[in-house]
């Protein structure tokens, strides 16, 4: 069994994240960043796969240099390899050039089972790019998986879905993407630290990927950011204590309002 | 005019709030063509009409819950490719986040997630999006393709419009890879009798200062006709169902009214609720971070406050 984990490196939600102001993108360079805190629950979910049965984890990220961090911690919690594609051209490019750029190296990698995913990137939030991947190669999808079991050539886990609950089974290979539900994922172990440091760590270019840079990057994106306003601070509002009357004065403030 | 491809939400033919949302926006942009998948498409007909859709395309498909997201792609597909829309609307949700990502590679079209806005534009439609936990709010286009756009639940105020739409019901053939992921079992959440998270115009939250009973703030969302929701950390502890968690993990909600009770205000949780037009919030913490974002707050039991707060809304009430 062979298991590739998609990871992102993300701006740090704790210290403050920002745009690129000549050019709108999200600011990767110039801030703290780490592998996104969703995507731990894939890696924890494939390690934990790999030490119940004969697999092998490989870890993919696609991001500027700093982004081999994120491959690293992954690699420290048990995955075996990692990939690292890291070009000029990539940068500000949309989701659908991020899951071109991931579906080709997939099919450099080769020979995978399972490609397995977070249920979105704590920073574009979007969710959208297993998806696109598993349509660009032709492959099953399932998101949202609150658990999952790997066997007998398929894929089944329960969807938590907004709606409903649903159990789903796929054939393999197929790519799937995991809530935060699933496991409570490991910190490295010092160990695992140890072990990570030889490790085999890849970098590849859109070159090695058959990509070209014209396919890429902010001036191939099929979106355009006309505008970023920070919002203005919610402005204190009032604050009282309760003195025996703060359930009222609650209601007196919902009622000026007009909720009640 | 173009006609605009509105995605309906609906349980047998009941369509949701969120949808009547999305035919208001499409009318800014041009003429709203709905679609309908799955049965009830003559149910829907009558909302849908009150609504404003000029024309309503329903997909014979009486297999397509037997499998997952792909199945519904191809058929927005079909639909698109007779239409041929100048924008394509789904309301923001996992399951439609997904076939919009799946639609977006097939017809090689540009895809905008989360807009709490669109209006039209000299380039087509225009959309707002607020990101970072609600710290910046970003306008955008989709310059290639067909824009598919996702809007989130409570991005405008449902304004209804009668028209007279004719119904045509077109069939689609799926691809074996739509067939590939099946599902077993199906189980829909349960009915709380509560308005639907995403959509309510209130949510009344729990934290961790409920130490688990959450009675009183039942009794409040009750009283104002509210959904209920929780931080992460109660969803942890095990104290209420994962399916009503609020944050960056769970649902990310945008109500007119958000009421949070002994919740703290961590980034996560902010990043679910930062952008709801009001926010109050009772904590026992005076230097709460959630305090800061609130418009009316009272440092105060919970215990004490909410009930008291639920009785008086009920005497107001009558």
């Amino acid at each position: 069994m062979k298991i590739v984990v998609l990871c992102k490196y993300v701006p740090n939600a704790i210290s403050e994240r920002k745009f690129v102001e000549a050019d709108n993108t999200t600011d990767r360079v110039g801030v703290d960043g780490l592998l996104s805190e969703l995507d731990e629950y894939a890696v924890e979910e494939a390690v934990k796969i790999k030490e119940a049965s004969e697999a092998t984890v490989t870890v993919l990220t696609v991001g500027p240099a700093q982004a081999s961090d994120a491959v690293r911690k992954a690699l420290q919690m048990g995955a075996d390899a990692g990939v690292h594609i890291v070009d000029d051209s990539i940068a500000g490019s949309d989701a659908l050039a991020t899951s071109l750029v991931i579906a080709k190296a997939l099919e450099k990698i080769g020979e995978y089972d399972l490609v397995m995913a977070g249920m979105a990137s704590t920073d574009g939030e979007m969710g959208v790019v297993p998806a696109m991947v598993a349509e660009r190669l032709g492959l099953p999808h399932a998101g949202y998986l609150g658990n999952l079991e790997v066997g007998d050539g398929e894929v089944k886990g329960r969807r938590d879905g907004d709606a409903a609950t649903e159990h789903v089974v796929a054939p393999l290979p197929a790519v799937v993407g995991v809530t935060d539900q699933i496991n409570d994922p490991r910190y490295p172990s010092f160990k695992g630290i140890m072990a990570a440091k030889k490790k085999p760590l890849e970098t590849w270019s859109l070159a090695d990927l058959g990509v070209s840079a014209d396919e890429v990057g902010l001036s191939a994106a099929w979106t355009s950011v006309a505008e970023i306003t920070k919002r203005p601070p919610r402005g204190h509002g009032e604050v009282v204590t309760d003195e025996g009357d703060g359930g009222a004065k609650l209601v007196e403030f919902l009622a000026s309002k007009k909720f009640v | 005019m173009s006609s605009i491809l509105v995605l309906v939400d609906h349980h047998d033919g009941a369509v949701r709030k969120s949808t009547t949302e999305l035919l208001t926006i499409a009318r800014r942009l041009g003429d709203p063509v709905a679609v309908v998948i799955g049965h009830g498409a003559d149910k829907a007909m009558d909302v849908l009409g009150a609504y404003g859709a000029s024309s309503v395309i329903a997909v014979d498909a009486p297999d397509i819950d037997d499998y997952l997201i792909v199945p519904r792609a191809e058929a927005m597909l079909a639909a698109a490719e007779k239409v041929q829309p100048a924008a394509i609307l789904l309301t923001s949700n996992a399951k439609t986040k997904e076939i919009a990502a799946h639609l977006a590679v097939k017809t090689a079209s540009g895809i905008i997630t989360d807009a709490v806005d669109v209006q039209p534009g000299p380039d087509g439609p225009v959309t707002t999006q607020s990101v970072f936990a609600g710290n910046y709010s970003v306008q955008a286009a989709v310059t290639k393709g067909t824009p598919i756009i996702t809007v989130k639940p409570n991005a405008t105020t449902p304004e209804e419009a009668p028209s007279s739409p004719g119904m045509e019901t077109i069939e689609v053939t799926f691809s074996d890879l739509a067939r590939a992921v099946k599902v077993t079992e199906h189980a829909p959440r349960e009915r709380t009798g509560r308005p639907d998270l995403n959509e309510a115009a209130i949510v009344v939250s729990g934290g961790r200062g409920t130490g688990g009973d959450f009675g009183p703030v039942e009794q409040i969302a009750d009283a104002l006709g509210a959904a209920v929701g929780a931080s992460r950390a109660v969803v942890d502890s095990g104290w209420y169902p994962h399916a009503f968690q609020i944050g960056q993990t769970g649902h990310v909600v945008s109500p007119q009214l958000y009421l949070a009770a002994g919740i703290s205000g961590a980034i996560q949780h902010r990043a679910g609720m930062q952008t709801a037009k009001t926010i109050v919030a009772v904590n026992k913490d005076a230097e709460a971070p959630i305090l800061d974002l609130a418009d009316f707050a009272v440092v105060g039991d919970l215990f004490t406050v909410l009930p008291q707060a639920t009785e008086e809304i009920q005497r107001r009430q009558g």
